[in-house]
């Protein structure tokens, strides 16, 4: 591996692991694009590649705020476990229903939750 | 009740990364807070545990279409240590309503991508769970 490629995976590493870190997300939503644009990534390969390092940097996090008394590990199974159903489901319709549709409707639902957070 | 919103909640959250390639962490995060009755750094924190075993289904059934670079991913999950440490010690030193306004920016940004995605003519194909082109 290139000193060029290392560096760049760093800063992409870093950004993602700072956006999981801060929002309690996975980071994919920094480090797919990243990958896209400065490693000349596929969407696929890099949503598949993002996957393997949130696995990583997920536990990076749960176990830092767990240092804070911040996990609740019966809560996490509550959204957790029906989010692996989700997964299989998501992937099982996804031929029925047309992708724009889904994107504009879970960007709706993405509207509601920023709404209720702000008032 | 609350726990059923809050798990259809996560479902979904597990059904948007199946089908269009985002993460669930943005739709676990609310619904803890919501339903759940969380505090948003423990909330985030929380959906951090869940992230993993969710991430970790995706990317085994990612590797199985061929669209995982396995030492890539390893190299930037690694990379990803002092980052999250920063994000955490962050998240920890903030207000909670810092936060939650942070996280409601964070979820139009999100938003704004899925239009983007689903305006762009000759949209792809949703990036996971469909075999790959290359081989």
């Amino acid at each position: 591996m290139t000193r060029d490629r290392l560096l760049k995976l760093l800063l992409i590493g870093t950004a993602g692991g700072l956006f999981s870190g801060l929002f309690g997300v996975g980071g994919g939503t920094i480090i797919v694009p990243l990958l896209i644009f400065w490693l000349a990534y596929g969407e696929r390969e890099a949503t598949g590649t993002s996957l393997l390092a949130i696995v990583i940097i997920g536990a990076y996090g749960a176990i830092a705020q767990s240092l804070y008394g911040n996990v609740n590990p019966g809560n996490a199974a509550v959204v957790g476990i029906p989010a692996l159903a989700g997964v299989v489901a998501g992937a099982a319709v996804q031929q029925r229903i047309p992708e724009r549709l889904v994107a504009i409707l879970f960007a709706a639902l993405l509207v509601a939750t920023a709404v209720q957070f702000i008032f | 009740m609350e726990y059923v919103a809050a798990a259809a909640l996560g479902f979904l959250g597990g059904m948007l990364g199946g089908l269009v390639g985002v993460g669930g962490g943005v739709l676990f995060v609310p619904a803890l807070v919501i339903f759940l009755d969380m505090t948003q750094v423990k909330a985030e924190s929380t959906s951090l545990l869940a992230i993993i075993f969710v991430a970790a289904l995706g990317a085994y059934r990612q590797y199985g279409y061929g669209n995982v670079r396995m030492r890539d991913g390893l190299v930037l999950g690694a990379f990803g240590l002092v980052g999250v440490a920063g994000g955490v010690a962050i998240s920890n030193s903030v207000s909670g309503r810092t936060l939650e306004l942070l996280f409601a920016a964070l979820a139009l940004l999100i938003a704004a991508q899925l239009v983007r995605r689903a305006l762009k003519p000759g949209s792809p194909s949703p990036p996971r769970a469909r075999a790959p082109e290359r081989p």
